[in-house]
């Protein structure tokens, strides 16, 4: 089975805590995580709602893999209707908050309602009740963590929190766990800060003993592993590089943004990229890279672990911040690097470093900095907004400052907060906002690659690479090469890219795994394990329901065909240099064929047949 | 020649596929709370370190042991403990000075590694080789007991 | 050359062993009085409540262990030992010879001075002798007193606990085991029996036993409290069994002074176990600790010293852990800690957790804990090997329960690849 087959259900208004059964019904509709627990999110919530009030909730789901000796099998994500979006979000976190769930006896936490207090949850296997967390309010998600752990004294609880920059309201914060792993997007953390829930502190000891099939398990898994093993993406290039390998490939073939899109094409790419963090510095000579570590039960161990130059002039007074740490992924080194011009890796490393301690998003942090920059520089925003910060891109010490002043609730903080679609609008440049839905974007142009721009303006949760990452196709030819700058066949392609991830991010595994895995890789670990027919063709076709299901959500939230756009820059502003030189986003080429490959109106609805076709 | 388990923590990525892969052996679950090696997280150095018995000879769980619960495997030289003698009194559990033989709660007994008969699964599932069962004379091993008996002039002032 | 070991209890028969290996000729024998096959007292809660039967008890396997190991194990009393002559009679009036003798005695419990002690229902908790005695007449639902509550009163708690008596425990300290563990520990264990249904008293003591008729007796405390009961359970401590060396060229204190190599102020004489009195590796005294593991070392250093192959010992660490109904917890060393040295310190009373570590400098000399399984032995390594924790003390300052990553880190190359 796989599933523990239990959803506690938390009641922050009454402050209960309730076992009930998981709807095993829906389990073989949905398999888990982001599919189940979007479709219970679905059914239980009303689209419509303000997701900062007490009428939404917010759900951590872990896979039926997720515990399990798959590899990567150690994901939860949080589903929840998004305060950044307004549609609806699901963010996927690693680390080791997942699998302790499972292990404590529960596929998924349904929170509900509000506390009037702020109030953390404690999760001992059965055991599960409320706690006052009036003490916690306040702190980072780092000394929450470190003070519950001490509270318990129990160094093996498993602590997922928000830090500041939820409590104050930030549209983008993030729920962090195990310190530096986060369920990034779409501000997740500002609706569990909305709920005065500041933790969720588990402890697991049940273990998972009901693989449905556990020969066939232990082959199909050895058999996954061998084949990240072999494979050049997962075996060598993430483990030793990780998800920054990209930054000089990404810049090389003409498809990375700069300074809020103004630019494709950074010319500092090289000091902020893996090739850097591996290059020995002088001070101490250590490199920035201090080593890989995985997120459980994950074999391919792409995290990056960090330091910064202890003689930097970010961290130089500050031991608590001279230690190792999350380090940078590619986003989060591209919108701190490149999106703000700034190509110091010690400063994006710390800056990196605080959004992990004060729990925001650093895709949307860095690119909402990046459009106020943009506005600084037009005149648009001044010292007077920002606190006295010359806020220009490429200023390293500009950029630690005013970070460090808004995690703290500092001057300019509450703009800051607001993403940058609000920000602009704000201040009346509404076409500096690089987003779609209300979220930033990610670090690939949709200019240089066109894929990736029709998987923006589609994607359920706004822009994001991670509903459906055609990088793999169009830059690193997996499973097969498509042209950068082709629109043919990208709607195909954002389509099955988009249903597989839907499949993968419901199963408990890493959507890092398909660089190396196909279905046929995915679906025997699924079927070993789960009971049920999980063919690949029923995989395929459950990611097409999963993603089906999300549109049904958003459009009942208000969402139409027209907020699957693209800002103007991109659609107008050719890129001026580069190998992709002159190209724009040719959306509106591939949005109908995507329409019709998806068996949606032109109007981008869903008729009653595709309904039907896939039981929704 | 008798193997050992040798640990190198500088490739250990932290992901605890062993800890999966001991306590299914030995509990027939995925439960680290139940793995009897354990891999320790240190995050100011960014370092991870799987740490487990190493069979030592002076064998202090053995030799605490008061219903003789604890015995050697001829075959591997592990040190494993009988369940059906075992009476949970937990004397070994502050006698051992590595901190690898723990009482479970579970089972009202104490668990420490048994080297799996022969065929370690830690070493089995460790995705990077931090983990390996080699022969007893490899050098590296002699690194491990060095390391460890450094941290214990004590056993050697009395092992005679 | 002649071994003689009087007593079979641990010390004796690890002691035994460790002859037996560094001597495979010469003749080894060990004398007890009691009747069955060599036994661990630690056993005997989990005998209470029949989790094991009377030979779950045993060392060893009685049938062939000592047979295989050509020791022979014979069953008398000794009357009297002649340390010029070098022999000892043995109550049958027969005596033997010996090369060098072990004296292995053990010790006994203490009888606290109350009137009525006498009476037919106040048992001790020692032998299996007792034991048997307290299943007879600990029967559910009747009423228990437990008097003391030390080691030995709180391993046997749990096994009361469940053979569904009502339970009273009488403690003269303020506390629960209070040699173990501190007032904030102590006072977890005393809430943790409370919760359970046991009547606590503590800073009380026992004014005397009468017989209530009916087979019960009546008990009068201190606090002024009367409480009838069918059973009374004594577990005031234990004192050495020195009596057969009492009027010899053996030196005795607490115990039997023994040296570094275990020996005795009679050069061929060791004494080993809770009758002796050896080096403590905490404060280089002299102490009779009276410990499960610092008998079976004291067995195999003196062992080897008798075979003429020994070292100096370095002192056996006092330490303990204990089953308190189900919540567990140990001491090591200097629990209590050293003047001008550091200590840090976790209490969760609401989830009996606690973690007190004491330092000397930089290394650790001292520790308790309660409601931890995990990774305890490692505080006897980091106390009994000094480690100099370096910039791992101030880690552990502010987090007391990194011990293992303190260990791993000060012994484990963390890479060497």
């Amino acid at each position: 089975m796989s599933w523990t087959r239990k959803i506690l259900r938390v009641d922050l208004s009454k402050g209960s805590c309730k076992s009930e059964p998981l709807n095993m019904e829906w389990a073989k509709l949905y398999l888990g995580q982001r599919g189940l627990a979007s479709k219970y999110l679905s059914e239980e919530v009303d689209p419509k709602c303000d997701a900062l009030g007490p009428d939404n909730k917010m759900i951590m789901a872990t896979g039926p893999l997720t515990g399990t000796m798959a590899s990567t099998g150690g994901r939860y994500s949080v589903i929840t209707k998004g305060p950044l979006t307004g549609a609806i979000a699901c963010s996927n976190s690693g680390g080791f908050f997942g699998a302790e769930l499972k292990y404590a006896g529960w596929d998924m936490i349904i929170f509900e309602g509000k506390s009037d207090k702020p109030v953390y949850l404690l999760v001992q296997d059965d055991k599960a009740e409320l706690r006052s967390a009036e003490h916690l309010w306040g702190k980072t998600a780092w000394a929450t963590d470190d003070s519950i752990h001490a509270t318990h004294q129990d160094p093996q609880m498993r602590v997922a929190c928000i830090g500041r920059t939820a409590e104050n309201g930030c549209l983008y914060a993030a729920i962090m766990n195990d310190r530096h792993r986060a369920a990034g997007r779409s501000g997740v953390g500002t609706v569990m800060a909305s709920k005065n829930l500041k933790a969720v502190a588990v402890r697991g000891t049940q273990g998972i003993g009901n693989v449905d099939d556990a020969e066939a398990f232990a082959s199909a898994t050895n058999d996954g592993k061998a084949v990240l093993a072999e494979n050049a993406v997962t075996g060598q290039g993430l483990p030793a590089y990780g998800t920054q390998v990209l930054m000089n490939v990404i810049n090389g073939v003409g498809g990375l943004p700069a300074r809020n899109m103004r630019d494709v094409g950074f010319e500092g790419a090289e000091h902020i990229s893996a090739e850097a963090m591996a290059e020995p510095r002088k001070s101490d000579g250590k490199p920035n890279l201090t080593t890989n570590g995985a997120c459980f039960g994950c074999t391919i161990a792409c995290g990056r672990i960090s330091t910064v130059d202890p003689t930097h002039f970010s961290v130089k007074d500050k031991p608590q911040y001279q230690g190792s740490s999350g380090g940078l992924e590619y986003e989060a080194a591209w919108s701190l690097g490149a999106d703000t011009g700034i190509d110091d890796l010690d400063a994006i490393t710390y800056v990196n470093f605080l959004c992990n301690e004060d729990g925001m998003d650093p895709i949307s942090y860095g690119a909402t900095v990046a459009a106020a920059m943009e506005m600084f520089e037009d005149g648009v925003i001044t010292t007077k907004e920002t606190g006295g910060i010359e806020l220009r891109f490429g200023d390293a010490k500009a950029f630690v400052a005013l970070t460090e002043q808004f995690v703290s609730g500092g001057a300019f903080s509450a703009d800051l907060g607001m993403g940058s679609k609000r920000l602009t609008e704000k201040y009346g440049k509404p076409d500096l906002s690089m987003t779609v839905k209300g979220q930033e974007f990610p670090a690939y142009d949709p200019r240089g690659i066109q894929g990736i721009g029709l998987n923006y303006a589609t994607s359920n949760r706004g822009a994001c690479h991670l509903r459906g990452y055609t990088i793999a196709s169009e830059v690193l030819g997996i499973p097969v090469k498509t042209e950068l700058n082709d629109t043919d066949g990208k709607a195909e392609l954002v389509k099955a890219f988009q249903d597989a991830t839907a499949l993968v991010d419901s199963a408990g595994l890493c959507i890092f795994t398909t660089f190396a895995w196909g279905m046929d890789n995915i679906a025997p670990q699924i079927d070993a394990a789960c009971e049920g027919d999980w063919s690949v063709e029923n995989c395929l076709e459950t990611g097409e329901r999963i993603w089906n299901m999300e549109r049904l959500f958003n459009e009942a939230a208000g969402f139409t065909a027209d907020d699957d756009k693209l800002p103007k820059r991109l659609l107008e502003e050719a890129i001026k240099h580069g190998p992709t030189k002159g190209q724009v986003s040719r959306l509106g080429e591939m949005l109908p064929k995507y329409y019709e490959a998806r068996g949606w109106t032109a109007d981008g609805k869903i008729p009653d047949e595709t309904r039907q076709r896939l039981s929704l | 020649m008798q193997k050992s388990l040798n640990i190198d923590p500088g490739k250990c990525t932290g992901c605890l596929q062993c800890e999966m892969a001991c306590s299914y052996e030995h509990t027939g679950t995925f439960n680290p709370s139940r793995s009897y090696i354990k891999v320790f997280t240190f995050h100011h150095e960014g370092r991870f370190a799987p740490y487990t018995c190493t069979q030592c000879d002076e064998a202090w769980c053995m030799r605490a042991c008061p219903v003789d619960a604890i015995s050697v495997d001829m075959a591997t030289g592990a040190k494993v403990v009988s369940d059906d003698k075992c009476v949970g009194c937990k004397v070994c559990t502050i006698a051992c000075p590595f901190g690898t033989i723990n009482y479970s709660q579970a089972t009202g007994k104490v668990v420490k590694c048994d080297l799996c008969g022969g065929d370690p699964q830690c070493a089995a599932a460790c995705p990077t080789d931090a983990i390996t069962y080699v022969d007893a004379d490899w050098t590296g091993y002699d690194r491990m007991l060095a390391s460890a008996a450094k941290s214990l002039p004590s056993a050697e002032a009395t092992a005679g | 050359m002649q071994h003689l070991i009087i007593g079979a209890g641990p010390a004796g028969v690890v002691a035994a062993e460790a002859l037996r290996k560094a001597d495979p000729d010469a003749g080894i024998a060990i004398i007890g009085d009691e009747p069955e096959p060599p036994y661990s007292r630690m056993a005997i809660p989990y005998y209470l409540i029949n989790n094991i039967d009377e030979s779950g008890t045993y060392l060893r396997d009685p049938k062939q262990h000592f047979a295989d190991l050509n020791i022979e194990v014979v069953q008398q009393k000794v009357d009297k030992i002649d340390t010029s002559g070098k022999t000892v009679t043995l109550g049958d009036g027969s005596s033997r010879g010996y090369d060098k003798l072990l004296l292995a005695t053990g010790s006994h419990p203490i009888s606290p001075p109350i009137p009525g002690l006498d009476l037919p229902q106040v048992h001790s908790c020692w032998t299996l002798e007792d034991a048997r005695n307290i299943i007879k007449l600990a029967q559910s639902g009747s009423n228990v007193v437990l008097i003391g509550a030390g080691f030995i009163g709180c391993i046997i708690l749990e096994a009361l606990v469940k053979r569904g008596v009502n339970l009273t425990v009488v403690e003269t300290g303020n506390r629960m085991v209070p040699r173990m563990l501190n007032d904030k520990a102590g006072g977890l264990l005393e809430t943790w029996c409370k919760n359970k249904g046991i009547d606590v008293h503590t800073s009380c003591s026992v004014d005397a036993i009468s017989d209530a008729g009916n087979g019960q007796v009546d008990v009068s405390l201190s606090d002024g409290s009367k409480l009838d009961a069918a059973l009374v359970i004594t577990a005031t401590g234990v004192k050495a069994n020195t009596d057969l060396v009492a009027d010899s060229d053996i030196n005795v204190d607490q115990g039997i002074l023994v040296n570094r190599r275990m020996q005795t102020s009679n050069p061929d004489v060791y004494a080993a176990g809770d009758v002796a009195q050896g080096v403590d590796f905490s404060t280089g005294n002299f102490e009779v600790q009276a410990i499960q593991p610092t008998a079976t070392d004291h067995g195999r250093i003196a062992a080897l010293n008798m075979a003429g192959q020994g070292d100096e010992h370095h002192g056996t660490l006092n330490m303990n852990v204990l089953d308190t109904v189900g919540l567990i917890s140990c001491s090591f060393g200097l629990w209590m800690g050293v003047d001008g040295g550091d200590s840090a310190e976790l209490y969760n009373a609401d989830e009996f957790q606690y973690i007190n570590l004491q330092f000397d400098d930089d290394q650790l000399v001292g520790a308790s804990s309660v409601g931890k399984t995990q990774h305890v032995g490692v505080l006897r390594g980091l106390i009994e090997s000094r480690i100099h924790l370096g910039e791992w003390k101030q880690r552990l300052m502010r987090d007391p329960t990194a011990i293992m990553e303190a260990y791993v880190a000060c012994t484990q190359e963390l890479s060497y690849s």
